[in-house]
């Protein structure tokens, strides 16, 4: 299973998203063609509601503990309730590009 | 180093200085977009900080993550306290909750 296949699937299980985006940005990045090293989230659901965004962030990075110690190399994420989701109007923010330090590694 | 040197260094670092980046790179040159954009707040904010880079030392790099249970770099510490990765310092940024945050801890700007 790709790495993106399973950031979706534990995600989907462990958040139940109203709203979910897992996109691929390696392609941003001087890694070879087809990596999975950084992804990008867009994560629209209720077990945010209440949740600063640090403890928000901190629960997508705990289900996704295993991925950040291997494959994954940088994780952005857009952390939204359903309210704040509709009041963006669905917008997404972007994501910086790499200067070209330390990719090599996790 | 051990990590329980590390994590008493990092202990060190954000106890001594108000405004601490761990960061890939130095302010001047950050070595990751990540890392570049929060430098770009801070410095747009005129907030003092020192920034350390990861990349210097793997015992840190590493440390660091597990310190505030944090899997990436950069990561903002104001007055001790964990604020937040590139992601939450940019929203933050946007919605004015930063801005907020330095006045509240009273962080001295540049121009003070």
């Amino acid at each position: 299973m790709s790495v993106q296949s399973r950031i979706e699937e534990k995600l989907m299980a462990g958040l139940t998203p109203a709203h979910l985006e897992v996109l691929n940005e390696s392609y941003k990045h001087s890694v070879p063609p087809g990596s999975e090293s950084h992804f990008k989230l867009v994560i629209v659901a209720g077990a945010f509601e209440g949740k600063r965004l640090v403890g928000r962030h901190q629960a997508v990075n705990a289900l996704l503990a295993d991925e950040l110690a291997g494959p994954v190399h940088a994780l952005s994420m857009e952390t939204l309730t359903a309210e704040e989701w509709q009041k963006r109007g669905g917008r997404v923010m972007q994501t910086p590009d790499c200067l070209g330090g330390g990719k090599t590694d996790a | 180093m051990n990590d329980a040197t590390v994590h008493e260094r990092i202990r060190h670092d954000i106890d001594e200085n108000e405004v601490v980046l761990y960061m890939k790179g130095t302010p001047v040159f950050p070595q990751c977009g990540f890392s570049a954009t929060v430098v770009g707040v801070l410095s747009h904010l005129g907030i003092k900080f020192k920034g350390i880079d990861v990349l210097q030392d793997p015992g840190l790099r590493q440390g660091v993550k597990e310190y505030s249970s944090w899997p990436t770099v950069p990561q903002l510490y104001v007055k001790g306290e964990f604020v937040g990765g590139c992601d939450i310092v940019r929203e933050m940024f946007e919605t004015g909750e930063l801005q907020q945050m330095f006045q509240e801890k009273a962080v001295a700007t540049a121009d003070a």
